[in-house]
């Protein structure tokens, strides 16, 4: 996208020729994904600085209209690939409020240890890389290692280590098992040891501090206005959480607090995050050890009225004329069953904000538009705001913290 | 005032978009504006006009979501900017005009977003075919005699 000189709003006078223009991205390693920024500096006070983004935009809506609920959640997958099974949740959520499915008390436990599991994948990401581009490599090195055993406990769940499409409209595509318990026990077991370290490595580390405190300030007002959520909000003093305001899924019966901070910059929003995976990781050793019995998708015994547009269990496929039938109806893409017209919008506390879908049914069994409410998009609109009379180096402070995914960005 | 599965939404008049929201805003008390998206209804059955936009509100206070949809026609979608009730509305009415063609009158800065600057369509009205309209296949073959 070309820009014009009047493209920034503060137009350039002759007063203003010592002004640099310094383009950044969009292939730089601290932007971490595809995106463009256009910097005026003065000296190395940045002055304005004009996002461009679209270089991973490949039409995810648009292709949204051409599959069906089931196909759709390989495309939703791709979304934020740091926490992928976070955003299979968030749509299947949105998805079932349309066809009015209530699922499994199971599948609701196994999707609440999958969210949990997925903030605490995407925060040690997120604090990692911040310590990372400003020059700390260690705790780098054990969040990553630490993030594979989460990857392993997808693999086990669903055969895919990172892009896993575990979910289905009404459960999921496998049962989990004893071992996979097993796999999220030891994961809990190691994880205290991997926390205290990044924490000790950078939470008094004199350099990481003085790059991050007080720099990217973001107001509780200006929060509100620009409509942030998720940890960024809630770093500025935004008391909001999904989990807790709007219950969904098993919190309603977990013991678990909201992590919040009053001053809004990039220290107070990496504090948020590292309370968020201790607490994220209560939630999960609460649930792990409370999964209910029984199905773990909406069966063929329940009305057909409600659960006729999920999948049934494969043991229903193989053995009875009923369930082979409706695997039929469900998977040829001639047949499907309708969805009612209307609209909903149903959202989820993703790890990196409200991650909504707005859904729109025709009658037909694709839906006829689907939105995604990307917080990445709306988090990152704030950023001009922000930089706008830091210095250079603090445009990666801020970049990170803001936890910018392109392809959730862009879509 | 209508609700579908514990969504509560209000259509509006066009006209009436602009101090609807504000009015929201100011007296009610809703200070997030959380999305702002459209929808073309040009196969939706049984629908009379061309596009409609729809604003998710929150009220952190009071812990509401209310959707505003007003629907708005062809030769030219246009509805008032709420820029100046959420500055959160900006890149948000930016993607709708950038995707549907829909303006926004009082936008600061109403530039396509996602797509390049010099793309001509809105790709996700429906007529925009699925497949694209051939910006692939547009582009020249040069055969290696000629390279």
């Amino acid at each position: 996208m070309p820009l014009q000189v009047s493209d920034l709003s503060q137009p350039e006078s002759p007063d203003q020729e010592y002004l640099w223009t310094l383009n950044f991205g969009p292939q730089h390693p601290a932007t971490h994904t595809t995106l463009r920024l256009t910097l005026t500096l003065d000296g190395e006070t940045v002055v304005n600085a004009v996002p461009d983004i679209g270089y991973l935009h490949s039409g995810f809506e648009k292709l949204g209209e051409d599959l069906t609920f089931n196909q759709y959640v390989t495309i939703v997958d791709r979304m934020n690939y740091i926490s992928p099974v976070a955003n299979e949740i968030s749509w299947f959520q949105a998805v079932e409020k349309l066809l009015a499915v209530d699922i499994t008390p199971r599948c609701t436990y196994v999707r609440t240890i999958f969210a949990e599991l997925m903030r605490v994948h995407d925060h040690l990401l997120n604090v990692a890389t911040v310590a990372l581009d400003l020059g700390g490599f260690t705790g780098f090195l054990y969040a990553f290692n630490l993030r594979e055993r989460i990857n392993d406990i997808c693999e086990r769940a669903s055969g895919q280590r990172f892009h896993s499409s575990y979910f289905r409209v009404g459960g999921a595509l496998f049962d989990v098992t004893p071992d996979w318990v097993d796999m999220i026990r030891a994961f809990l077991a190691e994880f205290p040891k991997v926390h205290a370290e990044v924490h000790g490595l950078l939470t008094r580390n004199r350099i990481f501090v003085d790059r991050v405190k007080g720099v990217g300030t973001l107001s509780r007002e200006d929060a509100i206005a620009f409509g942030a959520t998720g940890p960024i909000a809630r770093a500025s003093g935004v008391v909001r959480d999904l989990r807790k305001d709007e219950p969904y899924l098993a919190y309603r019966e977990l013991d678990f607090r909201v992590i919040c901070a009053r001053a809004g910059d990039c220290y107070a929003r990496y504090l948020v995050r590292m309370e968020e995976m201790l607490e994220s990781v209560k939630l999960i050793e609460q649930a792990i050890e409370n999964i209910p019995a029984g199905p773990i998708n909406v069966g063929l015994e329940v009305d057909p009225d409600d659960g006729r547009s999920t999948l049934p269990n494969k043991a229903d496929v193989y053995r009875s004329i009923e369930g082979l039938i409706r695997h039929f109806e469900v998977i040829m893409p001639n047949r499907g069953y309708p969805t009612p017209i209307g609209e909903v919008y149903g959202a989820s506390e993703a790890p990196n904000g409200e991650l909504g879908f707005y859904i729109v049914g025709d009658g037909k069994a694709k839906p006829y538009r689907v939105r995604t409410r990307p917080p990445s998009f709306i988090h990152f609109s704030m950023f001009p705001h922000m930089i706008r009379g830091a210095t250079l180096s603090d445009v990666v402070a801020v970049l990170g913290s803001l936890n910018i995914i392109a392809a959730e960005l862009d879509r | 005032m209508e609700s579908f599965r514990g969504d509560v939404r209000l259509v509006i008049q066009t006209d009436d978009v602009f101090e609807t929201l504000r009015s929201l805003r100011q007296e009610f008390d809703f200070d997030m504006l959380i999305d702002v998206t459209a929808i073309d209804l040009l196969e939706y059955p049984d629908a009379t006009d061309r596009f409609a936009v729809v604003y998710s509100l929150l009220s952190i206070e009071r812990n509401e979501r209310l959707i505003v949809k007003t629907f708005v026609n062809d030769p030219d979608p246009t509805l008032p900017s709420a820029v100046s009730i959420w500055a959160g509305a900006n890149w948000l009415e930016r993607e709708v005009f950038d995707m549907f063609g829909i303006s926004f009158e009082g936008h600061p800065d109403l530039r396509r977003i996602l797509m390049p600057e010099e793309f001509v369509a809105h790709p996700l009205r429906k007529d925009y075919p699925l497949q694209g309209r051939g910006e692939r296949h547009n582009f020249p073959v040069i055969p290696r005699s000629e390279s």
